[in-house]
């Protein structure tokens, strides 16, 4: 399961690799033509950064900038130790100690990747405060009520909860992969059972951590709705203050600029930092080691990860359904949401296809004609999927508006920008599909006399049918929930489930919001489960 | 493999019906499309600053008896304003309808709104439209202090706006300082005070540590629930809550003549100087100043600015409100420096 994260130790290139033909000019024109559009905004907004005059241009005080940097820093690296904990505890939990219903309690921990962050933060909203859900639980019981919750600590308890599970998908399968023999070698030789997971279990689920710290990192930096519905000030708030707040966009695409630069540096580091640090492990021929809880710990186990699920899964969605019965029970106006499902499913759907389509030929340039100059488009396919939607729906803006007029705001620019942002997922999910397919078959066509296209299309693509698949459920999914590049590049009068959730939630109307935002849930629920939750601990 | 055959057919369907879901959208239902009132067939575009609720049913009026269809794009007054002078020339908006005076005039005075036909302008008052005719009033609000009745003692009511900033307001403040149309009072406190008083106030304001919120609705539904002492807003949101919710413990504080506190702005529309559909795009204006509409807009509190309709219930009449004495055409002067200060005093 790779689909969601930047690759890691499982999909690094396979050392035993078949000698590889040299990639035909047409196809690694084809992937950079693939690649064009998401640069083309990334260049442009560097550019207004790195101009000539363009720090002066920009007219954001440089004060102003250390100061945007010191909140965004603090929240990223809180939200990125906490998921990390929490995605490595109830990983561990869940894979290797004998509590009962792994399985289960592993598709609860992964779920809450369905709550787009802002709709955490509407729950937020909806809990505290004098009329919020827990505040009347409280006063029921003669408590005082919760303040609203707003600010640092609420900002990092949501992006906390609904981020943890990456780092969960990512530390089960690598938990479960790893080689049984070297933790039973430790503790033959008298390491402690905490002694060995900090010396021999903790080095090996390195690269799985640190990938999962990159996405929830990089989400962190570029998460608009929940940082604003909660009123914490960060970069991509300050981007959004610039842009409502003036009337020309410069100090705005200034702000998304260094943004960009930002992202780019935040990856290139994880790359140095990750350094050779990937592990080639095959599946080891045995189960691995399980810790037996009994007594005190398990009942603690069992507390912490219905905590979790509670907190993540249960509290939200029953503090979002109850403000949506009580609101529909009082008779408030609630918008239309058949529309809007129709428009967003359908757009997501087709951005899915086309995205798909395109990832098969850069996946096949890289797996397949694997070499040093592949290595690099797919680091530069990796950073511009890093990087802040807000930003990059920006940069398709002014782009589209200065350069290509016929297309801007109509749904063609907005699939273009989903296809833009969410290619690499679609990628890495057909780079796993080809390398567990090996090119034997493949070769075995051409020797045959077929062609290379017709190989591709009666060989490969068959048996890629799953990995496909899977990597457009997750591009469906995530352009679902997508919300700022939506926000700026929807045609007019386009709205999409997203929206509506969003401009609800900031008018405060919560019967409105609540509805939309539980249709919303729903129809994420479906790919996710199928293609993710259902698979983690399968095989 | 038969799952996945099924989920593909899912996602076809999906798609099949997107492609339906898409031109449906713009299609003209059938009784309008013969009329044929629209130039080049295509809808009419407007920007509104101003919130569906308040908008759309009055849309939906004008297209059932013009038979023009308009295509209404909602985001705040200032993203729509940095939007249109984004896209320039290229813009596919027709109207622009604003939340305050500034914005818009900010908009009129960079070239981007085209002069107004004069049985238009003529329906308003002088002092709520542009002195150049690029934009008119449609509705006017107040600007007022929001109290939670429970929380603030009447004796304790701020006398005029300078006393907000006194310590005593620490932390119990709501304001929304990028929002529209308090960027719109702060224009006219520079008009009326200079720079100087202005920063000092902004800054004043910003050390008193208030709750900053996007909107004004929020800052209201917070002080009505308590969770809020007071907020500085417009007058008719406590006035919606009030017929939404019935008794709350909150109420509107008037700040007195000259006071830039109480500074009443028109929502001021216009039409772009891109615009290949003028005479649709004046007739929408023109709707919007029509007795029905006018009446809507009374419904919802705020104040109509053709003659003769009403005041909103139980509210003094529109010239019998505090008055500031400079003009909202200037506001698009001060627009740069009260968005400067603002952001200088920390509160953006």
């Amino acid at each position: 399961m790779t689909t969601l994260a930047p690759p890691a130790a499982e999909t690094a290139p396979e050392p035993s690799s078949p000698r590889r033909r040299r990639a035909p000019l047409p196809l690694w024109l084809l992937a950079g033509a693939l690649m064009l559009p998401a640069l083309i905004p990334i260049a442009y907004l560097v550019w207004a950064v790195v101009r000539p005059g363009g720090f002066d241009a920009g007219g954001i005080p440089a004060g102003r900038l250390v100061e945007l940097f010191g909140s965004t820093a603090r929240l990223m690296v809180a939200v990125t130790l906490t998921t990390s904990i929490l995605g490595a505890a109830t990983a561990w939990l869940t894979t290797r100690t004998d509590l009962k219903g792994a399985r289960l309690w592993s598709t609860l921990l992964t779920l809450p990747l369905v709550i787009p962050s802002y709709v955490g933060a509407l729950a937020f909203l909806g809990l505290s405060g004098n009329d919020g859900l827990l505040s009347r639980a409280l006063t029921g019981m003669g408590l005082q009520p919760l303040p609203v919750f707003s600010g640092f600590w609420a900002a990092w308890a949501a992006l906390s909860l609904w981020n943890f599970s990456y780092v969960h998908l990512l530390a089960v399968p690598a938990l479960r992969r790893m080689d049984p023999a070297l933790e039973e070698a430790a503790r033959g030789l008298g390491a402690s059972r905490w002694r060995t997971f900090l010396t021999v279990v903790l080095p090996q689920l390195r690269p799985a951590l640190l990938s999962g710290m990159l996405l929830v990192g990089l989400y962190t930096l570029s998460d608009f709705g929940a940082v604003s519905l909660l009123r914490y000030e960060t970069f991509t708030r300050a981007i959004y203050t610039q842009f409502r707040g003036r009337l020309d966009v410069t100090p705005a695409l200034f702000l998304s600029g260094v943004l960009v630069i930002v992202a780019l540096v935040v990856v290139w580091a994880e790359q140095r930092a990750r350094g050779r640090a990937a592990l080639y492990a095959h599946r080891p021929p045995r189960r691995p080691v399980v810790t037996a809880l009994r007594g005190w710990r398990r009942a603690v186990a069992y507390g912490f990860l219905g905590t979790v699920v509670a907190a993540a899964l249960v509290l939200p969605l029953l503090t979002v359904a109850w403000w949506a019965i009580r609101g529909l029970s009082l008779g408030n106006p609630v918008g239309a949401v058949a529309g809007d499902l129709l428009r967003s499913a359908s757009v997501s759907a087709v951005a899915a296809l086309i995205t798909v389509t395109a990832a098969v030929p850069v996946a096949v340039l890289t797996v397949r004609h694997a070499s040093r100059a592949t290595g690099a488009l797919e680091s530069v396919a990796w950073s511009t999927y890093s990087l802040p939607h807000l930003a990059v729906g920006l940069g398709f803006l002014v782009v589209a508006v200065r350069f290509i007029p016929a297309i801007y705001q109509s749904v063609l620019l907005l699939i273009v920008a989903y296809v833009a942002m969410f290619l690499p997922q679609a990628m890495s999910a057909a780079q796993t599909g080809l390398r567990q397919v090996g090119p034997s078959l493949e070769e075995a066509s051409r020797s045959l006399g077929v062609g290379p296209m017709g190989t591709l299309w009666r060989v490969t693509l068959p048996l890629l049918g799953r990995s496909l698949l899977a990597g457009g459920g997750i591009v469906f999914l995530s352009a679902m929930k997508e919300l700022p590049a939506t926000l700026l590049l929807r045609p007019t009068g386009f709205e999409t489930l997203a929206v509506h959730v969003w401009s609800a939630s900031s008018e405060l109307f919560y019967t409105d919001a609540s509805v939309a935002a539980l249709v919303l849930v729903a129809i994420s629920a479906v790919p996710l489960y199928l293609l993710v939750a259902r698979d983690l601990h399968r095989t | 493999m038969r799952r996945t055959t099924a989920l593909l057919a899912v996602i076809a369907i999906l798609a099949a019906c997107g492609a339906n879901g898409t031109t449906t959208t713009t299609e003209a239902p059938a009784d309008t499309t013969d009329s044929g009132t629209t130039a080049s067939g295509e809808a009419l575009t407007l920007y509104s600053g101003r919130n569906e609720n308040f908008v759309q049913p009055v849309v939906d009026a004008f297209t059932a008896e013009t038979g023009i269809e308009v295509e209404v794009r909602y985001a705040g007054t200032g993203e729509l304003a940095t939007t249109i002078m984004t896209e320039g020339d290229a813009s596919p908006a027709d109207v622009f309808w604003a939340q305050d005076p500034a914005f818009i005039g900010g908009l009129a005075k960079e070239g981007y709104l085209t002069e107004l036909p004069e049985d238009v302008l003529s329906l308003v008052p002088e002092r709520f439209a542009d002195a150049d005719g690029r934009w008119v009033g449609i509705t006017a609000r107040a600007r007022v202090f929001v109290y939670n009745t429970e929380l603030v003692p009447e004796e304790e009511l701020p006398a005029d706006i300078w006393e907000v900033t006194d310590p005593k307001w620490k932390g119990r403040l709501g304001v929304a300082p990028t929002n529209g149309s308090f960027v719109a009072f702060v224009t006219g406190m520079i008009l009326a005070e200079g720079e100087e008083r202005t920063r000092e106030w902004l800054e004043g304001i910003a050390a008193n540590e208030p709750q900053i919120f996007d909107g004004n609705g929020p800052i209201v539904d917070a002080v009505v629930a308590g969770d809020l002492d007071a907020g500085l807003v417009n007058h008719y949101y406590l006035l919606q809550r009030i017929a939404e919710l019935g008794e709350v413990p909150a109420a509107n504080h008037f700040f007195s003549d000259g006071d830039p506190g109480g500074l009443v702005m028109a929502t001021g529309a216009g039409i772009l100087a891109s615009s290949d559909k003028p005479e649709e795009a004046a007739e929408l204006i023109r709707y919007l100043l029509s007795e029905e509409s006018q009446n809507h807009f009374l419904g919802l509190f705020e104040y109509p600015l053709v003659e003769g309709i009403g005041t909103p219930e139980g509210q003094l009449p529109l010239d019998e409100l505090p008055t500031l004495d400079i003009s909202l055409t200037d506001t698009a002067d001060t627009l740069d420096p009260a968005l400067a200060l603002i952001a200088e005093a920390g509160l953006s």
